[in-house]
């Protein structure tokens, strides 16, 4: 096996979150990742608008920010090798964000067994106070082993 | 079947149906996405026609997994919202008369939203439906599945709670 360090991983990781095509549809913008844990952002926009009376944001998009920067964190934590996917997410909605500004998470994955990677994530406005939403979530570790392999 | 019936009841379908366009259209991120919706009756079946933006990961390639969330959210709320107007449509009133003039009660809020990723999401169209398992006056209980080729092979699942709307009295 290539000994690849951690620093090379998450250079690879961040590499491969820039080139995500719905990430970088809904414009999302990596601001750090490593050692289990990420931070990544999205600007107000029109068309992710979910209430079209108050502006408010769909969640939807607070969903897709919240699960890519969880995915993040699994990805940049130093015990895992390779690729991981979303086992379950879920996210609690504890105010609307605020129309016209950007939208921040951080998520941190905390805990991390042999299969599963355990990840906790929080998202602000620009008031950072109280947040936006939290999430929960498990994710996979390593790949799967073929039937007879 | 009386003809007089027959043309309340297609009156009521162009009605509803008119209703629903009305809300979905009037969604950017529903537009953004370019989820269609399609009603039987009172079922409602919600499309996620396949774009190269939906991908998550290239290299598989997966959809991504905050889009298959937010399809599944669209459809949970959008079955929670006809299960709040057709009622009120069909009975007439003051909420019925406001839809009438395409003034649609707020969408209901989430409170939580737990997605269970049980398949890869593959790059072509997916479909939805949800089932209001429980709605009262303060919240609502809603569960969701989407399947692409196989209605039998779920390949997502979701459970939300959410605030509902207060209506004009």
């Amino acid at each position: 096996m290539i000994d690849v360090s951690i620093e090379d991983r998450i250079e690879m990781a961040k590499k491969f979150f820039a080139i995500l095509p719905h990430a970088q549809a809904l414009g999302m913008e990596m601001i750090n990742m490593g050692g289990g844990k990420a931070e990544m952002a999205i600007n107000y926009d029109d068309r992710f608008i979910g209430d079209p009376a108050t502006g408010v944001i769909h969640g939807g998009v607070i969903s897709a920010l919240l699960d890519t920067c969880c995915g993040g964190a699994v990805t940049s934590h130093p015990s895992i090798m390779g690729p991981t996917a979303t086992i379950d997410l879920r996210i609690d909605y504890m105010r609307s964000a605020t129309p016209g500004q950007r939208i921040t998470a951080r998520a941190e994955c905390y805990r991390v067994t042999k299969s599963v990677a355990f990840v906790r994530a929080e998202a602000f406005d620009e008031d950072t106070d109280v947040p936006v939403a939290t999430a929960a979530g498990a994710f996979t570790v390593g790949a799967a082993k073929k039937a007879g392999a | 079947m009386p003809q007089k019936k027959t043309q309340a009841l297609q009156a009521a379908k162009e009605r509803r149906d008119a209703a629903l366009q009305q809300m979905a259209s009037s969604v950017p991120y529903i537009n953004f996405l370019g989820v269609e919706f399609e009603r039987r009756g009172d079922e409602l079946t919600t499309t996620l026609p396949f774009t190269e933006m939906l991908i998550g990961n290239p290299f598989l390639p997966a959809l991504h997994g905050g889009t298959t969330a937010a399809f599944l959210e669209i459809t949970a709320v959008m079955e929670l919202m006809c299960a709040i107007i057709w009622p009120q449509m069909e009975k007439g009133g003051p909420v019925a008369d406001a839809i009438a003039r395409d003034e649609f009660p707020s969408m209901p809020k989430t409170i939580d939203f737990t997605v269970d990723y049980l398949r890869t999401g593959l790059p072509r169209d997916a479909y939805a439906r949800a089932r209001v398992n429980r709605s009262g006056r303060r919240y609502a209980s809603v569960h969701v599945e989407a399947w692409q080729d196989d209605k039998n092979q779920i390949f997502a699942q979701a459970t939300g709670h959410f605030l509902m709307p207060e209506l004009i009295t």
